[in-house]
């Protein structure tokens, strides 16, 4: 009998799917591994912090009422091994619980409330960072001398830095000492959220600025220093030698050596993701733009703990659907894999 | 003569010299100086000066005490946390890779699985979960979420090297495998497990400052990362203070860039291919 066949890049697509799905569920099962092993019992810990924080004063059948809330929600009277399928089934379904320190706000309003502006700060400055520092990067590659030496050193300088080092000194020199930018925040007092008049909108971009000049610049750094390298190796290479010699024009030969020494870096771009994406998250806190990093940041201020929970899942879910784009977009990108799954070549 | 190598290259000179120059302020400063907690309340917010050279803080303690007892545990963590990785990363690359086989995919998976998941995010959940955090446990924590680049690297350096006649040769004279990893095929790339290291310590020194600064660090302890987390909760940079947080992170960035100017250095003199360059 003849087996069905699938298209290659089908399969590609399902095997990527299978290796971050499992990967996710080894994160999440991390996570549950960590709280159980915590001595304490939770639930108590977490209501008492409940009613001391809110509730202050109120008659003791309330607060046994809400532990027993709790213990049903959390599965805690059943076997560990169900308990750990509720949790599963919370951690899926988005049900993270209720955070304590904005009770009773659902962690998951919280995460929907910040998650937009991060998204706002982190890809365009993934995007640019990508484009100018490989432009960068090549072309001091392909110039050489002073050029390549300005930009190689500059690169080294800012790909060095850490994130929340960065931000610290540009918060200090271009809000304090000359004040460009404000101090902070991602909008000034009277303003809530997004409105998108064309007054929020400067205003915006007005406290936008710093953030995103801060990872941009550590971005394009990057990418630029990793670029110059696989480009000279590109140009010393035995293809690019002969071509040369055969007399193609330098122009076209540059494009061919820029193609070839792209794609380890969008390699690279897919496994830095979790970095460049906590590297976002510090610099969040030190700009306090309010973003996942800082609702992040204000969780372990005040031990919020399904908040954290609800953090990290978001966090890990993001940094995978990344990579599994980037993955599947590799495929598309690269002739050479490209032609496999095109069924061109075998 | 490999040791001659290294001589020459500059960028591995210059990493190793601040290397050196923050390792000796961190042992030898802090016997010159008021204990960093020492506090006194008429001294709070003074900005440097002869007598204090980078000034005192909100307690009134001296700054240049703290960072260089700050310098001091943030290397200790870093060295440790650098040593766990990388020992974790080796053993489980130089398995992977001589094995081979279905051992080879198990722990590749593994390595796979635990390289994209964000490593800061599952740091700042295992440190919130643990109520007192001393330092080795900090050190701990971050080695054993730091390890798969080094186990992917050493990996591919031990499969080129299982296939060189000498490795042949000790597996047709009937040593175990264990002895052939550890006697022949480890001390053949010492070098390249020492640049390993080398960034793990960087990577040690970035996370145990980035989860200090966040509120996460070892308790009751002075840490670089200790230094910002005050720089932030008293609004330092509004208030313009600049003495208190600049120092850290000048400090800090030139921390990792002399560790990674060992790394790449190390790596030009022993990659003849990148010497030329």
């Amino acid at each position: 009998m003849k087996k069905p066949t699938y298209s290659p890049l089908f399969l590609l697509i399902i095997k990527k799917a299978v290796f971050y799905l499992a990967t996710y569920f080894v994160a999440l099962a991390l996570i549950f591994l960590i709280i159980r092993l915590m001595p304490g019992n939770p639930i108590e810990q977490l209501v008492a912090r409940l009613v001391a924080g809110r509730h202050a004063g109120q008659s003791f059948g309330h607060v046994d009422q809400l532990y027993w809330q709790f213990i049903t929600e959390f599965g805690l009277d059943r076997p560990a091994y169900e308990q750990f399928f509720v949790y599963l089934r919370n951690m899926l379904t988005f049900n993270f619980g209720i955070s304590i320190m904005a009770y009773p706000s659902s962690v998951v309003d919280i995460l929907i409330g910040s998650m937009p502006w991060t998204f706002l700060v982190l890809f365009p400055s993934i995007v640019i960072g990508f484009v100018v520092g490989n432009y960068l990067g090549a072309v001091a590659a392909s110039k050489k001398g002073i050029s390549d030496n300005v930009v190689f050193n500059i690169s080294l300088l800012f790909s060095n830095v850490p994130y929340y080092c960065l931000a610290f000194i540009m918060l200090y020199l271009f809000a304090f000492l000359y004040p460009l930018f404000p101090i902070g925040g991602g909008y000034s007092f009277g303003h809530t959220g997004f409105s998108f008049t064309p007054d929020w909108v400067v205003d915006y971009l007005h406290h936008y600025a710093l953030p995103f000049l801060s990872l941009v610049l550590i971005n394009v750094g990057g990418q630029a220093i990793g670029m110059r390298v696989m480009m000279i190796y590109e140009l010393n290479s035995d293809y690019y030698v002969y071509s040369k010699q055969l007399g193609l024009s330098e122009g076209k030969l540059t494009s061919y050596a820029y193609r070839n020494a792209l794609l380890p870096q969008i390699t690279g771009l897919a496994l830095s993701f979790g970095t460049i994406f906590g590297g976002s998250l510090v610099t969040e806190i030190v700009f306090n733009y309010p973003g996942i990093g800082l609702a992040l940041y204000n969780a372990i201020l005040r031990e919020d703990y399904p908040l954290i929970q609800g953090c990290f899942a978001m966090i890990t879910l993001t940094t995978l659907l990344a990579n599994f784009a980037m993955d599947i977009l590799y495929a598309f990108i690269d002739p050479r894999i490209r032609a496999v799954y095109a069924g061109e070549k075998t | 003569m490999s040791l001659q190598l290294l001589i020459r290259s500059k960028k591995f000179l210059v990493g190793m010299g601040i290397l050196l120059f923050f390792i000796g302020l961190a042992v030898i400063v802090p016997w010159f100086l008021p204990d960093p907690k020492t506090m006194d309340p008429k001294l709070q917010w003074k900005p440097p000066s002869t007598e204090r050279l980078l000034g005192t803080d909100l307690f009134g303690r001296d700054v240049l005490s703290l960072f260089a007892n700050g310098m001091n545990m943030s290397l200790r963590i870093g060295t440790i946390a650098g040593l766990i990785s990388t020992v974790v990363g080796v053993v489980i690359g130089a398995i992977a890779g001589y094995r081979g086989g279905s051992m080879d995919e198990i722990l590749m998976s593994i390595t796979n699985i635990m390289l994209v998941i964000p490593s800061l995010a599952l740091l700042i959940v295992l440190a919130a979960f643990l109520k007192m955090r001393n330092e080795m446990l900090m050190a701990a924590i971050i080695g054993f979420t730091s390890w798969p680049w080094t186990a992917r690297s050493i990996r591919s350096q031990t499969l080129s090297l299982k296939s060189r006649e000498f490795i042949e040769l000790s597996r047709m004279s009937g040593l175990s495998e264990l002895k052939i990893i550890f006697q022949d095929v480890l001390p053949n790339m010492f070098s390249y497990v020492f640049m390993c290291f080398a960034l793990q310590m960087a990577n040690g020194i970035l996370s145990e400052t980035a989860l200090s600064m966040i509120g996460l660090g070892p308790t009751d302890v002075v840490s670089l990362g200790m230094m910002l987390r005050w720089a932030l909760l008293w609004e330092t940079v509004r208030l313009g203070y600049w003495w208190v947080f600049i120092p850290v992170t000048v400090a800090v960035t030139l921390l990792t860039t002399s560790l990674l100017l060992i790394n790449t250095g190390m790596d030009e003199m022993f990659n003849p291919r990148m010497r030329k360059l």
